[in-house]
This record gives C-alpha cells, structure tokens and sequence, in this order.
C-alpha cells in the first residue's frame, strides 16, 4: 500500500446522546477507489461529513496527507464533494457551476474557460456551459457536480450515494464512467453507498459499516468470499447458513461436521474470528452449488436434496433445494444454459459441493 | 356543472371585496362635490388639485421617509429572524419566533398605546422615528413568514457546496444565499412598504407634528368638500398598491421557481 | 485567552449561532414589544392625578372599568361586534377557500388567492370611507335600490350602527380568513376523499365526516386571526359606526388622547387584551372537545 492520503484514527462523533460515529479506524491510500456501505442510518454519510469537515469529530483525529484537520473548516481542505442532491446552484449557468471553485485561484478569464472547457469535456458534457444549470437531466447534473468537483484538483474527492438517484440502465453506465473517469485522474475517491453490487463493482477496498463501526474493511473479493461475520455475510450477496460443529482443531486445518453435507476438512482462514458468541454454522454463496444432471459427476463433493422453489430469471436460475437431514432449504443458482432444462419443484437430485467454498462462523 | 353554484358565489364574493376600490375612480374622476349616483360628469380637477395642496405633499414625503425605512429595517430584521428559523435549532425558538410574530394578532391599538406610553414616559418628542419604530414591530413578522419559505426552500447542501469549494461562510451567504432568497427579500421589502404607507393607528398616535398620509386623510375626511379630493388620491393610492403587490408576488414566484419548490400560493 | 477560545467554540455550535442570529429580532420585539406592554401593565395599577401620574400601585381603575355601566357596556358590544364579524366572515369565507381549493385548477390557485389578497392591501382608511359612500343614506346601494324600484325610501338600518361596522369589519378581514381555511384544505389528501367515498359515504357526509374535520384547525386559525385584531379596531367604528356602534378601542383612544387619563386608558387596554385572551383559549378548548368527540 502506498502513503495513507486519510487517516481516521479512532473517529467518534455524538449527536446529542446519539453515537452516530463509534471509534472509525481507517487508513485511505493515495489513488484508491473506496467504499463506505452499509443500511441506512449507519453514519456513512457522517463519516464522510467528517472528512469534508462539516462536521466537528466529538473525539479521535482525522489526517489528511498526513497533516492533522482539526480546526481546518472544510473550504480549506484538498478535499471536494458530490453530493447525493448534486446541489447544482440553480441560479448559475452549468459553467458558471463548474468553474464556481475556481473564483479564488485568480486566472484570467480564458484561462478559466479554457479549465471549464477540459472539465466539461472530461466527464462528457462538452458545450453545455452556457445551458441553465435548472434545465439539466439527472445524469447532466451529476456529471456536472463531478466536474466542478474535479475541476479543483482535490486529494480527495468524496461521493455521497452520487448514483442512488439515476434509473438502473444510467446507473449502470456511470459506474462504468466513474471508475474509467477515477483512473483517468488518478485522484482517491471514497464513496459513499447502500448498493453492496454497486461497491462490489467500483471499488478497490470496501469498507461495511452497521451502527457506527467498521464490520469489516477489505477488498471486495475477500469481502465477498471470506465475510467475518453472519452481518456482513447476510448484508453483501445472499448467503446460506447451515449449523456445524467443530470437531477438531489442528494447525491451520479445521474438521467441521456440517448438517446435510457431512464432514469436511477446511483452511483456518475459512474461519474469521470476531462473530462473538452464536452457535457454530456454515455459510456458502448459491453460485458454489451445482446441480448434477444425470450422468455427471461431482469434482469435489457430493450431497442429496430435494428441489421445494424455482425462480426463473432468464439467464439465471435459482432452486431453494432441502438437504437431506436439514429443516431450512438453501439457495443455489445455475446459470441457464442451452440445452439444460429447469427442474420442476419435487425434483430429487444429487448436488456438487466443495469444501473450500464453506466459511465458518462462530 | 361541478361546482357551478360555488363558482356564482366566489364570482359575487369577488364582486363584494372589490366593491369599494372600484368605486374610487368612478367618483375620483365625477365632476360633483357630492359622493352620490347619478354621476355629473368627466373630470381631472380633482387630480389636478392634489398638485396644489400643500400639506399633502409634506405628508407623502413624511410616508414614504418612514415606508423606506421601515421596509429596509423590518426586513433586514426578518432576514435575521427567518434565517435563524430556518437554519439553526436552538433551546425555546418556538416560544421565540411565537413572540416575534405576535404583533400579526395583536390589535394595532395595542402596540400604538403601549408604545406612546413608553415613550411619552422617557420624555422623547414623538416625530417620524416613533411611526417607524411601530411600523418595523408589525411589518417584521409579515417579512419573516415571506422570508421564511424563501430560506426554507434553499437546500442546505448547496451552501455546504460552496464551502466545500473554497467559500468562506460570508462568502459563501453572498454568492449563494443572498441571490437564491433576493427574490423573497425584495418582495418583503415591497409588503413592509406597502403595510407601512397605508398604516393609520400606529401613525395616529405616534405621529409628532408632521402627519403621515393615512393621518392627514382622516383630517381630510371630516370636511365634505374635500371628499373627491381624497377620492382621487385614494385612486393613486390603489393603483400604486396594486403595482407593488404584484410586483411583489412576481418576485416571490420567481423565487419559488428558482429553487425548484412548490408554489403554494399567498403572502401569508 | 480561555476565554475567548471558549466563545469561539461556542459559535461554531449550531444553538449559539442561531441565538446570535435571532438575537437582533428577538431583542427589539423585547425593547418595543414586551417592555410596553409590561408598562401598559403597570400604568393599569397607577392612576392619573391631574397632570401627574400617581404610581402607588391600587385597583382603583379596574373597579371603575367594573363599576361603570359605559366600559362593560363597550366591551360588551365589542365583543359581540367582534363575535358577529368573526361568525360572518368565516361562514362566508369557507366556501371560497372551498371553491379555489377544489375546484380551481392549480396552476390558477395562485391567481385566485393573489385576487382575494389584493383589496386587502389597499388603503384600509379609504376603504373604510367607501363604505359609508356605499351604505349611506343617499349612498350607492341606497340609490341602486332606488333606482330598480326595489325600495320606495333609503334604508337607514345600514349605516352608523353596530351594522354597518360588521359590514366593513367582515369585509376588511376576509382574506384573513380565507388564506388558514385554504391553506388547511390544501393539505387534506385527496384520496382520504376517495377512500371515504369508496366506503359508501356520499358527497355531503364525506363533507361532514372528512373534508370538515381536517379543515378544522384552519378554521379555527381563521377564527382567531379574525377575532382578536377586530375587538381592537379603531377606524371603522368611528366611522361608519355612528354612537351606537362605538367599541373599546374608541374608549381607549379617548382616554389616552383626550381625557389625558393613560392609566385607565391602560386598564381598559389590559382589560380588553385579557377578555380576548381568554374567550380564544375558551373557544380552541371547546374545538378540541369537539373534534376528540368526533373521533
Ligand atoms: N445533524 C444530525 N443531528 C442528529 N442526528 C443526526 C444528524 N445527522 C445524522 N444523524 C443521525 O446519525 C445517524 C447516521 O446518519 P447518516 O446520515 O450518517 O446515515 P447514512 O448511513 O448516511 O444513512 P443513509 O443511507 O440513509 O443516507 C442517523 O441515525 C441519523 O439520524
Ligand atoms: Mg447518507
């Protein structure tokens, strides 16, 4: 990892009594494309707030490039923002809006033209800046608030949910934008979202968040592969559980007897530590499932069960399927294939399985 | 039709609120002495004659001296209190505001006696400033409630955006926020000017020796012959009301436009 | 040092900005507002000795204001004058409110709205006077009346009496009353409507059952912002009132003005304030009974 550009070193924040922000400790490197998700209400937009310096930390210390900003109020820090409204000044022109930062760098006139013109260009609006800021569409006024945003040349540019207002197609293809745009400048960029796919595809490190605290901070597929806790597990993706109990520790080699799949050997760093006290249990992601058709055969392992759900998504199919031995079904996915026909419900069929795909939580 | 009897009635309704405005210019402009039907006939005279007195003009002057003053007070007073409202939360705003608006309900005679009284007492010579000290204390709570949808309507991230690109707070009010509510501030400066120009109870008590218009009209209305006269005043009167007060609701719709709000409708 | 970093912190939170903020208000509505009526109040236990003002504190004035059949006389009228104009003007005030909330299209609600509010801006003196142009014996309406044949002899029941001042006062106030009824029916959801049609109600009862009761607090803050500014109107009594039609804001006058006798002037003032006070607090309890009642 390169030099920390942001450092949060133990940030709490009060509202009143209520403890929004509990003890954030966090290191952002220079360049990174990172995410704080989490539900609503978890204090991502907070924490980001803090950064900004819009809000006052009640206690900890956040650095930028090294340099304590405490008491630095936010016009006086690299950092710019998007924000979730865009708040677009609805009385100035689109370059009036993005070269709006630009007042106090004393260019001359052209020279600001000619830095709103590049801006402009860079996130694709090229002459649009005489246009009403008021008269612009969603996606326009987003692409506008990061160009005033960028036009500045921040260390850091923050992003508070800058996407959750576009329709799925637009905010499809600005994820895309985001990150090439991202690349482009080299610039860090902390992101701020509750869409776990939209963090999932952007970001370098992701950072989840429940009630004011990091769960877990990491790239998004160890996020994804290895969650430290149920949470975390439940929160990013879907996520089956089966009870297990650990039936010897060895080394670094884990035996586990798991309901429905029997007994199964698997790596220490299958089992994070930190899920603090329920009864041991199993979690594996639908897409390490198979389903065998007749005449295959499993490269790992193999279970029976009894198909009780379909849902058809075109391109994808998901089975909850019942274990032999298990109360719950779980979920699985196979992706739809030419040529492979959908199991009807009451279907018996043998599933494929691996070990290295199980995560332990206890 | 839906609504038709309804829509009959309004339409009367109307007809009995602009009852009386309407009847200004059709005596304002009769050449007779007496305010009565039949009409005798087309003049200006009466126009004519306001050129000639006087103390009418000492009066206009006197109004609008204190209309001025009173709209720039009562609305950089309101801007304070609505920005305030507003923007910030702090321990008994409610009780606060509450007060600061009381003077809307409170009888005008109220405010006129307690106020000659207390300055009666502290020995000062009542004149134009003790009109506009009244006046400021009703126009204030009219400015606040135009003022307070112009604040309430600006997005607070739009000033935070400002900050975030190097405004400084000050700046940040000149560049942004003062631009996005000028349009609720002039049309408050407007309803002060024109509450404060047609204000009688207060002028009444408070006036020293130079009376306002209002005051000098009820002097005026005690003289029969003087009536068109007054008639022909009250025209000008009405038609520079009516330009203000749609001026004003002009700018108050702009300024609802501009920050993307909802127009609700209404000085009030 | 300690301290002015203290009062640096303390500005940076949000409660001290906004105190600091307001302040400039708050202290001039309490310089001009409070503090004359905290001497209006005082001036009430004085009483006037010729020219000087005797300040040893006695209940004399508001046993005269009680003993004296002419001050409970006037206060009386004026609160049925007040009650009269208040009734008159919110009954007739709803069904407009009504109308341009149901049936105006809303991009024209505002221009209606701006209408009603117009003649209330325009010289209230004038206005006043106008009315007794028009209510008067060879007034406009007399002479219509006349003319169509409708009346053989003016009416004079219409001009300096307890009439004519509902008349003026009912029409003066009007958008008073119409913009809180309006602004009350404009929040009603239209689909509690449908949704009390759909339950079998008709027109009318949904009327009484729906639309009514949300309207209420409108119409109750158009009852008292009509109430409470009549009871204290000076103008319009003197002129179109005629003796009969005098009210206490005239007494008050006369006593400051030309009696010279601010003390019982003040003792009328307090007087007055606290009648209406208390009639409006009276009448908001009866409403919310009404209202829990009704649910
Ligand atoms: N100025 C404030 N005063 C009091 N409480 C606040 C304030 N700002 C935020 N909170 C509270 O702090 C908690 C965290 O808020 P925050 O806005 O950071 O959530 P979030 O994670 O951004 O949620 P969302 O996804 O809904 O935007 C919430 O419970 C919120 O009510
Ligand atoms: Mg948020």
């Amino acid at each position: 990892m390169t030099r920390p550009i942001i450092q949060l070193q133990d940030v709490q924040k009060y509202f009143g009594d209520y403890h929004a922000l509990r003890g954030i400790n966090a290191e952002i490197a220079e360049g990174e494309f990172f995410s704080l998700l989490g539900p609503s209400g978890c204090g991502k937009t907070t924490l980001l707030r803090v950064i900004a310096g819009f809000e006052d930390v009640s206690a900890g210390r956040v650095l930028i490039d090294g340099k304590p900003m405490e008491g630095v109020p936010a016009n006086r820090r690299p950092t710019n923002m998007v924000f979730q409204s865009y708040a677009i000044f609805p009385h100035l022109s689109v370059a009036g809006n993005v070269g709006f930062g630009l007042r106090r760098a004393g260019l001359t006139a052209d020279e600001m033209g000619r830095r709103v013109d590049e801006a402009l260009e860079m996130v694709g609006l090229a002459g649009f800046g005489r246009r009403a800021a008021h008269a612009l569409s969603g996606g326009q006024r987003q692409r506008v608030a990061l160009a005033r945003a960028l036009i500045l040349k921040p260390r850091v540019l923050l992003l508070d949910e800058p996407l959750s207002a576009l329709d799925k197609k637009l905010r499809e293809q600005m994820q895309v934008e985001l990150i090439k745009l991202q690349r482009q400048v080299g610039i860090t960029f902390i992101l701020v979202t509750h869409d776990q796919e939209e963090a999932l595809v952007m970001s370098d490190r992701i950072a989840v968040m429940f009630d004011g605290e990091i769960a877990q901070m990491d790239d998004p597929e160890i996020l994804y592969r290895r969650p430290k806790s149920r949470r975390v597990a439940d929160f990013i993706g879907v996520m089956n559980f089966l009870p297990a109990e650990v039936l010897s520790e060895t080394g670094d080699r884990i035996e586990i007897e798991v309901a429905g799949l029997g007994r199964a050997e698997i790596s220490a760093d299958q089992a994070p530590r930190g899920g603090g006290g329920q009864a041991p249990s199993v979690g594996f992601r639908p897409e390490t499932l198979t389903i065998l058709y007749e005449g295959q055969q499993a490269n790992h392992r193999e279970a029976r069960a009894v198909v009780e759900e379909v849902v058809y998504y075109g391109d994808m199919t998901y089975y909850d399927v019942r274990l032999q031995g298990t109360e719950k079904p779980v979920r699985l996915s196979m992706r739809n294939v030419f040529g492979r026909e959908v199991l009807p419900i009451g279907t018996e069929t043998r599933i494929a399985w691996s070990p290295g795909a199980l995560v332990l939580f206890r | 039709m839906k609504g038709g009897w309804l829509k009959i009635y309004a339409l009367a309704y109307l007809l009995f609120l602009y009852a009386p405005i309407a009847l200004l210019p059709v005596f304002a402009f009769n050449d007779g002495t007496i305010i009565a039907f039949p009409l005798r006939g087309f003049t200006l005279e009466w126009f004519a004659e306001l050129g000639r007195i006087e103390a009418l003009h000492g009066a206009v002057l006197n109004s609008l001296v204190i209309a001025v003053s009173t709209a720039v007070l009562a609305t950089v007073l309101g801007i304070c209190a609505a920005r305030s409202a507003a923007r910030y939360d702090y321990p008994g705003k409610r009780g606060v505001m509450g007060f600061i608006m009381l003077p809307l309900v409170l009888p005008e005679i109220i405010v006129a006696v307690s106020l000659l009284v207390v300055l009666l007492q502290l020995g000062l010579s009542l004149g134009a400033w003790s009109v506009i000290l009244g006046h400021v204390l009703i126009c204030t709570p009219f400015s606040i409630a135009i003022l307070n949808s112009a604040f309430q309507n600006l997005d607070r991230s739009l000033e935070e955006a400002a900050v975030d690109l190097g405004e400084t707070p000050w700046s940040t009010f000149r560049l942004i926020t003062l631009p996005l509510v000028m349009p609720g501030i002039i049309s408050s400066l407007l309803i002060s000017f024109t509450i404060s120009l047609d204000e009688f109870i207060i002028a009444f008590f408070l006036t020293g020796a130079e009376p306002t218009l209002p005051v000098y009209l009820w002097g005026q209305l005690r003289f029969p012959q003087k009536i068109p006269v007054v008639m022909a005043l009250g025209t000008i009167l009405v038609a520079l009301s009516i330009l203000l007060l749609t001026t004003a609701e002009y700018f108050r719709r702009r300024g609802v436009a501009r920050a993307g709000g909802k127009d609700t409708g209404g000085f009030l | 040092m300690r301290l002015a970093q203290k009062i640096g912190r303390m500005r940076r939170t949000d409660a001290a900005s906004g105190i600091l903020l307001v302040s400039p208000t708050a202290l001039y509505a309490i310089l001009l507002l409070a503090a004359p009526l905290a001497t209006i109040f005082a001036f009430s236990f004085w009483t006037q000795d010729y020219l000087t003002i005797d300040r040893s504190w006695t209940l004399a004035n508001y046993r005269t204001a009680i003993s004296e059949p002419i001050y409970g006389q006037l206060m009386l009228r004026s609160l049925w004058i007040s009650g009269a104009v208040t009734a008159s003007t919110v009954v007739l005030a709803f069904p407009i409110a009504y109308f341009v909330s149901f049936h105006v299209p809303p991009a024209r609600k505002s221009l209606w709205i701006f209408l009603i509010t117009i003649p209330f801006w325009t010289s209230y003196l004038i206005r006043v006077f106008l009315w007794k142009v028009i209510l008067g014996y060879n007034g406009v309406l007399n002479s219509t009346l006349l003319g169509l044949g409708i009346i053989d002899a003016p009416l004079t029941f219409i001009l300096y009496n307890a009439n004519a001042v509902v008349i003026t006062l009912a029409h003066a106030f009007a958008p008073f009353a119409i913009l809180p009824i309006f602004v009350a029916l404009e929040k009603i959801d239209r689909a509690l409507l449908e949704a009390s049609r759909d339950l079998g109600e008709t027109r009318v009862t949904t009327f009484l059952r729906v639309t009514l009761p949300l309207a209420m607090p409108g119409v109750v803050a158009a009852v008292l912002i009509v109430f409470i500014p009549t009871i204290g109107d000076y103008v319009t009594p003197r002129l179109v009132g005629g003796p009969d039609g005098l009210m206490i804001a005239n007494m008050i006058q006369t006593q400051f003005l030309q009696l010279n006798n601010a003390p019982m002037g003040a003792t009328l003032a307090v007087l007055a304030m606290f009648i209406v006070t208390l009639v409006a607090l009276i009448f908001v309890g009866l409403n919310r009974r009404f209202l829990r009642r009704q649910q």
